[in-house]
């Protein structure tokens, strides 16, 4: 069992916590992941760590309710456990001295970001941000993207914050006016599939953090199956992070889709169950 | 005067679930023998001044002994015997090939049936089970020596290695990486041939002698076996299994609604996916799949895909129903269970419909041709024989290749050219000092039998070892 030191509600949506998992937190890296099981009859799923804390023993997790896992997760609190916490999983992000880098985080996105970026800038990077939401209310974290970036954009969609648009926009002006040396986005795989797309022209080197479904997370199941530059990958051990230019993102969006109906059917139930609580 | 008895040269058969009924449930399909049926099949057991039957069996189980005890109805006895050399005897009496191993030894064998030894080591298993009160009294734990060993996994391998360490003082701690002990025995084997309660049990027996598990511990990302050996961990086993689901190759292979058995099987096995929505795994049946290989995990992924409600499921194999590597008993129970195999069949590629999901599998006959390097005649495409098989789910059951983790985690660790830890099947022993290495991650993938006995013999041979350092 996992107990959460600390839980706070970056929006009503999206919820971080504190995790005590010291041996992880040792090893921690920007770019990894743990995958978590709330209880008994839970999914594991796959969750970037957003920080970790060696001193403290604690790992920082956010998330936002989709589904029924991460509903279930929700009612959790400070001092409740988490039944299953593994990791660190994956390949660390690349952490190198490329120069300017620009650093591209969609929704909830920002919360593993904010490692990376951080990594980055300690290495000597120059680091331009750009913080993307569909509105005002589901931005979090621009503060704590900001510590870490010599620039910062904001964009919404709906113009409720920041710059009205999508986070390609500025990204696009970017490159055309600075040298970039390399991009990193994490969010969505739309986001991140349009990022690639806005760069390839500018050939600059894209990392994208792949977020297919998972189950054991260790590369002994091959769900999170990712096809690069033509070559099946899995996510969880190859990656999760890959040269967005090799994605083939189409492929991707349909298997994360792969139990939509099953989602849809899973909330349902746990909706009526938690209604007659 | 007693009578001679003649020995009946048929054994006893086990009753079965009828496979009308089976094929829609999860529940074991051998029901096991009951005491009489046990006692009758122990009598047939000549006792042989030297039994070949043992020199079958890799962890050397002291068959004619514990059937010796069984009839005489000592059960304690005969349980204490078959546990002093197996210490997973429930899951071994279940799922090892004793067809291939003790029974073939057997000199009833060539006069008849031989003694079925796999269902009596079962039945013994079974009555522990059932009567703690009788055996909850012994005493597993002995006193510790002090010295500490790891051992990376907690499959057949792993168990194996644990309890012989620690049945010798040991301070053993296991290293599992998913949230429940047992490995392959718990996310692989399915519930219908091998009970979850049944491995549990026998866990909790290995746990009884002292071994502390430790589970989400993905040994080579939390910690890595040098950073173990630095902990006071004066050896490690590595013994992490299977790995990596191989897949075909073929175009289309990463549709939607494709499974590795690996997956398939983890998802229903481990996560109980077969219990959705009640659990909140999901997976997809319906219609028409197609489980290509023609091995075990094969004939698991089928029958699991029947019980989970398809339509119809086939088995596509490349080569003859010769050359499958399934036991023979999982072909006929797939088979009853209304599994059709298509045989002599090559998958070309996926094709997919709509929102990415497979739709199709295209298809060409095959011819065998001469042997090739594995003793089998080589399958040979037949021209103009191309056709489609319109399916909903397919499950790749083609074996697999080592898990990379490891290897990559650890400076000085030889492999071999397929990838597996270079490893001296004697002992265990790998190009690291003070690191030994068992079961799948050593020899591919292969079965729980073998596995335990390469945890026996490294034992064995770190016993030694640690006993060396003192």
């Amino acid at each position: 069992m996992y107990r959460i030191l600390f839980r706070e509600d970056l929006t009503p949506d999206i919820h971080l916590f504190k995790v005590e998992a010291p041996q992880i937190a040792r090893k921690a890296q920007p770019g990894q992941f743990v995958i978590v099981r709330s209880e008994e009859r839970g999914e594991r799923i796959p969750l970037t760590m957003a920080d970790w804390d060696e001193k403290e023993g604690s790992v920082t997790i956010v998330f936002m309710e989709v589904g029924t896992t991460t509903r279930k997760l929700a009612l959790l609190n400070a001092g409740d456990s988490i039944l299953d916490f593994v990791g660190p999983l994956g390949r660390p992000t690349e952490i190198g001295r490329f120069g300017t880098v620009v650093c591209v985080a969609g929704g909830v996105g920002v919360a593993p970001m904010f490692p990376v970026a951080r990594a980055l800038k300690a290495r000597g990077n120059r680091i331009i941000s750009i913080l993307g939401a569909r509105s005002q209310e589901l931005l979090f974290w621009e503060d704590y993207l900001r510590s870490v970036s010599h620039e910062l954009t904001v964009t919404t969609d709906d113009g409720s914050y920041g710059r009205k648009g999508v986070v390609t926009e500025p990204l696009k002006e970017l490159l055309e006016t600075v040298e970039v040396n390399r991009v990193i986005a994490i969010g969505p795989a739309i986001m991140m599939k349009f990022c690639s797309l806005t760069t390839k022209p500018f050939n600059v080197k894209t990392v994208v953090s792949l977020n297919p479904i998972m189950v054991d997370g260790t590369g002994m199941c091959g769900c999170c199956r990712v096809l690069v530059g033509g070559e099946t990958k899995f996510a969880c051990v190859d990656g999760p992070d890959f040269d967005g230019h090799e994605v083939d993102w189409d492929l991707l969006m349909n298997r994360q889709h792969s139990y939509l109906d099953e989602e849809k059917e899973s909330l349902e139930l746990w909706e009526i169950k938690i209604s007659g609580r | 005067m007693a009578e001679k008895r003649k020995t009946n040269l048929s054994r006893v058969p086990m009753l079965k679930q009828e496979a009308e009924v089976r094929k829609r449930n999860f529940y074991e399909v051998a029901l096991g023998y009951t005491e009489e049926q046990a006692i009758e099949e122990a009598n047939r057991c000549l006792q042989c001044k030297k039994p070949l039957c043992k020199t079958g069996c890799p962890v050397n189980v002291d068959i004619p002994e514990f059937i010796e005890a069984l009839r005489e109805h000592d059960m304690p006895e005969a349980v204490r015997i078959l546990k002093s050399k197996n210490s997973l005897p429930g899951v071994c009496g279940r799922v090892c090939p004793q067809e291939t191993q003790c029974e073939i030894r057997c000199l009833l064998d060539k006069k008849g049936a031989p003694v079925a030894i796999g269902r009596l080591e079962r039945y013994v298993a079974d009555w522990e089970q059932a009567h703690p009160e009788v055996m909850g009294k012994q005493k597993n734990r002995v006193k510790s020596n002090g010295k500490r060993v790891a051992v990376v996994g907690s499959g057949p391998a792993g168990l194996t290695c644990a309890a012989d360490l620690a049945k010798r003082g040991f301070e053993v701690t296991i290293f599992e990486a998913l949230h429940v002990a047992g490995g392959v025995l718990m996310y692989g084997i399915p519930e219908f041939r091998l009970p979850k309660n049944v491995v549990q049990a026998e866990v909790d027996y290995v746990k009884s002698l002292g071994v502390e598990i430790k589970l989400n511990h993905v040994i080579g990302k939390i910690a890595t076996p040098d950073e173990l050996l630095g902990n006071g961990f004066g050896t490690v086993f590595l013994a992490p299994g299977a790995g990596a689901p191989m897949f075909l190759n073929i175009p289309g292979e990463n549709l939607s609604n494709i499974y590795s058995a690996n997956e398939f099987l983890t998802r229903t096995n481990l996560m109980k996916a077969y219990l959705f929505p009640e659990y909140d795994t999901p997976i997809k049946v319906g219609g028409r799949v197609a489980v290509i290989g023609g091995g075990n995990v094969a004939m698991d992924a089928s029958r699991c895909a029947l019980r989970l409600g398809a339509g119809e499921v086939y088995v596509i194999y490349r080569r003859s129903r010769i050359e499958m590597p399934a036991r023979a008993e999982e072909r006929e129970n797939a088979e009853e269970e209304g599994v059709l195999f298509r045989i002599l069949t090559n998958p070309k590629r996926f094709l997919g419909g709509e929102q990415g999901r497979v739709k199709a599998l295209e298809c060409c006959d095959m011819d065998l041709g001469e042997p090739d390097e594995s003793g089998r005649r080589r399958p040979i495409p037949k021209p103009g024989t191309d056709f489609i098989i319109d399916i909903d789910v397919a499950i790749v059951a083609l074996g697999t290749r080592p898990n990379p983790i490891i290897p990559t985690a650890t400076e000085g660790l030889e492999l071999t050219r397929w990838g597996t830890i270079k490893t001296d099947e004697a002992t265990g022993r790998t190009s690291k000092e003070r690191i030994w290495c068992g079961g799948d991650m050593a020899t591919g993938a292969a079965t729980v039998i073998s596995a335990m006995g390469a945890g026996r013999r490294a034992a064995a041979d770190i016993y030694a070892y640690l006993q060396g350092k003192s």
